[in-house]
């Protein structure tokens, strides 16, 4: 049986990991290519590694670090932030990575999926989402780290990407992000039960119980999180342990 | 020395996984140079008919076909094992290696593609019963009597890896699939 993943999120800034809360109001939070190694050894099933910043200096970096963490880390790597062009997408694939998330650009610019579909597959192909509650209670696609509104309504958008070849979804609460809330698992399950690709939760994760309520409530394939992990709350094998406990198929 | 066969997919992982478990490889780059190596691995994430084409446009396809039926031990990771078969519902009219017998069909699950670590049950040394590998795959082998030596369940049973006499192929990637994986690379690739 299929097991759901784990996935530790790194998010880089100047060649360290950090963290912060509704995207902003960053703290450090370790090494990047330690981190990424401990994790693997810890149990996670594929390891996020974001670029939060998409400067030209940055992405080097990022580049120069996620060919580090893939000579030590034998799960798949998922590479994002400020992805703009193919060459971006091709770059972090021969870096490393396994898969690679398109946020802005896609909005911008549909067709970079279907391209990047055409030439990597699908599996390579990620839609990053970021997403906020309006007081309507429709949700609206975010851009730029969270700053711009795009207008889109969250699920038109999404039907697109995946037809455009989004091979998973990443789909990321805005208004719980960094606030150990724990994930939208009404949104989580309307998206789940909408599109035939994989998804990914993430935003808000505060607990083991919100982990296991991704999956349970939220339908989600995969849990991505980050501060719960990096400031040493919960170990990867802790948190998948319980999960087992609670009944939820995982790979210990 | 293990020869890898390039067809232009991405191979860093494979080569990574490789390093860390100290075999020494390197990639197949001219076709009458083949015969020097003593197993050949055919990795891949991509599309049936890309890795067929490449092989052609190579020069590859034949003397690859020949050192598999000269007894060359092989490995076909991912799709480097569908194209063993006669071809694929991704590639229709595009011929496989046709070593195997059947036709990849495309997943009917819920969600496609399958990606994750799923549990193996196995009859191979090779592959731990009951241990999770990982797959990323949208297309499948089915279950065959006397050649999958490996099934696994994606809302329905499908070949998880098959043996052959020389010919394995595996339906997961070992490159990406933790510690079990290393070790599954380890002993074939020692394995005399």
């Amino acid at each position: 049986m299929l097991t759901k993943r784990v996935i530790p999120c790194l998010d880089i800034k100047n060649g360290r990991v950090v963290k912060g809360i509704k995207f902003d109001d960053l703290r450090d939070a370790g090494d990047v290519v330690a981190l990424a190694r401990q994790y693997y050894e810890e149990g996670a099933d594929e390891i996020a590694m974001l670029d939060i910043t998409a400067t030209v200096e940055n992405r080097k970096t990022v580049i120069g670090l996620i060919k580090q963490a893939a000579e030590s880390v034998f799960v798949p790597i998922l590479a994002g932030g400020g992805v703009r062009t193919l060459s971006d997408f091709e770059a972090l694939l021969e870096a490393g990575a396994d898969k690679v998330s398109f946020n802005t650009a896609a909005v911008r610019q549909p067709s970079i999926l279907t391209q990047a579909a055409d030439r990597f597959g699908s599996q390579a192909v990620v839609i990053a989402c970021d997403t906020r509650k309006k007081e309507n209670n429709e949700y609206t696609v975010l851009i730029e780290g969270g700053r711009t509104d795009s207008g889109l309504e969250l699920f038109k958008w999404l039907k697109e990407a995946v037809e455009r070849g989004a091979g998973e979804i990443l789909l990321t609460s805005w208004d719980l992000d960094g606030t150990q809330k724990g994930y939208d698992l009404e949104l989580l399950e309307k998206v789940s039960n909408s599109f035939s690709v994989p998804l990914i939760a993430s935003g808000g994760a505060g607990s083991s119980d919100d982990i296991a309520d991704a999956f349970l409530k939220g339908k989600a394939d995969a849990a991505l999180a980050a501060s719960i992990f990096h400031f040493r709350k919960y170990t990867i094998k802790e948190v998948k342990q319980y999960l087992k406990e609670k009944g939820v198929e995982v790979r210990l | 020395m293990i020869g890898v066969v390039h067809w232009g997919g991405n191979i860093g992982s494979l080569l990574n996984a490789l390093n860390r478990i100290s075999v020494s490889y390197s990639l197949v780059k001219e076709p009458d140079r083949i015969r020097d190596f003593d197993k050949l691995i055919l990795p891949g994430v991509g599309n049936f008919a890309a890795v067929m084409d490449s092989l052609k446009q190579q020069g590859l396809l034949e003397p690859l076909l020949q050192e598999i039926l000269n007894g060359i031990p092989y490995l076909g990771i991912c799709v480097g094992m569908q194209v063993l078969l006669e071809g694929s519902e991704e590639a229709i009219g595009v011929a496989g290696l046709s070593l195997v017998k059947g036709i990849c069909r495309k997943f009917k699950a819920k969600k496609v593609p399958q990606v994750g670590f799923n549990s193996v049950r196995s009859k191979t040394r090779y592959i731990e019963n009951g241990g999770f590998y990982y797959f990323v795959n949208s297309y499948y082998c089915d279950v065959m009597e006397n050649v999958s030596v490996a099934i696994a369940n994606y809302e329905g049973e499908f070949c998880a890896a098959l043996e052959k006499s020389n010919i394995f192929g595996v339906q997961f990637h070992p490159e990406k699939s933790g510690e079990l994986g290393l070790k599954f690379l380890k002993d074939w690739c020692y394995a005399d």
